[in-house]
């Protein structure tokens, strides 16, 4: 069952850490298999962006659907639970937990689809040599693989994407995307926040340009021209 | 031979201890709660099945098969309906709502039952002995404790290093955020982990009860024997909280054998020793 719309649609979305506002009114969509980039300055509200989406900031009710459905406000285990994965922001693993516990732990919610162990072994064949291993004891690169890996055995429709390339090296962040195109040409359809302006274009279909809690520019790559995407970035 | 009988003694009686203590280990670690009322709710367990006995006219340990899941549920609505509520942010305000869930504890039972002192009847495992070499006899009912206290133990690091509950038990512990981001409903899992905690409780506190008499106000005692049992061993693991449980039991009984007066004393001055000369205990894990 599956409706014609956008994958995922925010209308007016908000979002507040207590008192203080970080969305001010954010319309964003995303198609099926697309991929889509959300690029601004630290601080521009791409993550909070990412993590009302996925539920960790609580938003309205009528604010957010996906595949057709209302989810804002609803608890981030519902939400992941019908189809969306986010590799947090630092990678995030469980450092009492051995890499394939980790990826293990990915699949809690059970939902059926092509990912699993094996198939997460195949699209990281390093991980499967170091499974036994804490997770919080491998090189970067391979801590954010395990990262992807355990947001995949959710077997999402659409999986986020945030910082993944912050703090790696430009050959590491290389092989990280390229796995990750390997992963959307599978029907995966992807959100990906990146600082690196380059990268997220190169790998979008379209992007998103937040500053200060509000789109300020969105369109597909070869139609933004240099000068424009950087003052929307910087706002000057 | 007097003092290897104590010290078997005290080693038995460990088992009891990290009864105690496993419950009370196993909700620290999952949500970083001290449980206050931990002590209490063994002494509710505890007069729960003397209700169960009386009415039914069961042997206490048959008792348990209402006692266990009448305070697993208990610990589920308990932790949905109360602590899930205070534990955002500030640790200290589940502190202070166990607290108060302790004075409560203390005196319903006061109110229902009077300050007397009760037993549960056990005839005659109460007295039944095995004969060792040497004129050494141990009770059957402190092999029995200590056996059960090896099972359930066992029973929680398989749970926990073995199952995919106890797996997500160890995610919410090591990151409450990232855990919901497996899709796990961190609210039911500290359900269950309060539901685990007081169905080990329960036996506990039968065995308590089936030791010594009890009375509504003794909670707070087993509380500090719990917390003293998992210091020694070293917090965050089960078999350290075994140990610890079993040094704290044969510092006692050594120190009745001194003076029957010197019983809880000496557990005490056991455990500071150790907390001075090792902070951390014998085998922590979280420090």
């Amino acid at each position: 069952m599956q409706s014609n719309g956008p994958l995922l649609e925010t209308r007016g979305l908000t979002a507040f850490y207590g008192d203080s506002q970080a969305l001010f009114g954010i319309d964003f969509r995303i198609e099926r298999n697309e991929t889509v980039a959300i690029i601004g300055s630290n601080g521009a509200g791409k993550s909070t962006l990412l993590k009302s989406i996925i539920g960790l900031v609580r938003a309205k009710a009528e604010a957010i659907y996906f595949d057709g459905k209302d989810i804002g406000g609803n608890p981030v285990y519902r939400i992941v639970a019908q189809g969306i994965s986010l590799v947090p922001e630092g990678r995030c693993l469980f450092p009492s937990l051995s890499v394939e516990e980790n990826l293990s732990i990915g699949g809690y919610s059970k939902r059926p689809g092509p990912w699993n162990l094996e198939a997460v072994y195949a699209a990281f064949p390093m991980l499967k040599e170091k499974r036994k291993v804490a997770a919080t004891a491998l090189s970067g690169g391979q801590q954010q693989m395990v990262a992807i890996g355990r947001a995949l055995m959710a077997n999402p429709q659409l999986l986020l994407c945030d910082e993944i390339s912050l703090g790696l090296a430009p050959v590491i962040i290389k092989e990280l995307y390229a796995h990750l195109e390997r992963i959307t040409a599978n029907g995966t359809t992807l959100i990906v926040v990146d600082q690196d302006i380059n990268q997220a274009m190169a790998v979008s279909d379209r992007v998103y340009c937040v500053r200060e809690g509000r789109v300020v520019l969105e369109g597909r790559p070869p139609d933004l021209g240099r000068e424009e995407v950087t003052k929307a970035y910087f706002g000057m | 031979m007097d003092l290897v009988a104590a010290v078997l003694d005290g080693i038995l009686l460990g088992g009891l201890y990290s009864l105690f203590a496993s419950g009370l280990s196993l909700i620290f670690g999952v949500m970083r709660l001290v449980n206050i009322a931990h002590g209490d709710l063994i002494v509710l367990s505890a007069f729960i099945a003397l209700v169960v006995t009386t009415h039914l006219g069961v042997h206490p340990l048959v008792s348990l098969v209402l006692v266990v899941p009448l305070m697993g549920l208990l610990g589920y609505g308990l932790q949905r309906g109360i602590f899930n509520r205070t534990l955002s942010g500030d640790i200290l305000r589940p502190v202070l709502v166990a607290f108060g869930l302790s004075v409560l504890l203390q005196n319903a039972l006061l109110q229902i039952f009077s300050a007397d002192s009760r037993r549960l009847q056990a005839g005659n495992l109460e007295t039944l002995h095995i004969d060792l070499p040497a004129g050494i006899g141990v009770g059957v009912l402190p092999c029995l404790m200590f056996v059960v206290a090896l099972v359930i133990i066992s029973g929680l690091q398989l749970l926990l290093y073995h199952t995919e509950l106890g797996r997500a038990f160890r995610c919410v512990s090591d990151d409450q955020e990232t855990a919901q981001l497996m899709g796990i409903n961190n609210a039911h899992l500290f359900g269950l982990a309060m539901a685990l905690s007081l169905a080990i409780v329960s036996v506990a506190g039968v065995f308590l009860g089936i030791r010594t008499n009890f009375d509504p106000s003794i909670g707070p005692t087993r509380l500090i024997f719990a917390f003293e049992a998992i210091i020694i061993g070293g917090l965050g693991d089960l078999w350290g909280t075994l140990v610890g449980g079993v040094i704290l039991g044969v510092a006692q009984t050594l120190g009745a054998r001194v003076s029957p007066g010197y019983q809880i004393l000496a557990g005490h001055l056991v455990f500071l020793a150790i907390l001075t000369l090792r902070p951390h205990g014998f085998f922590a894990k979280i420090r």
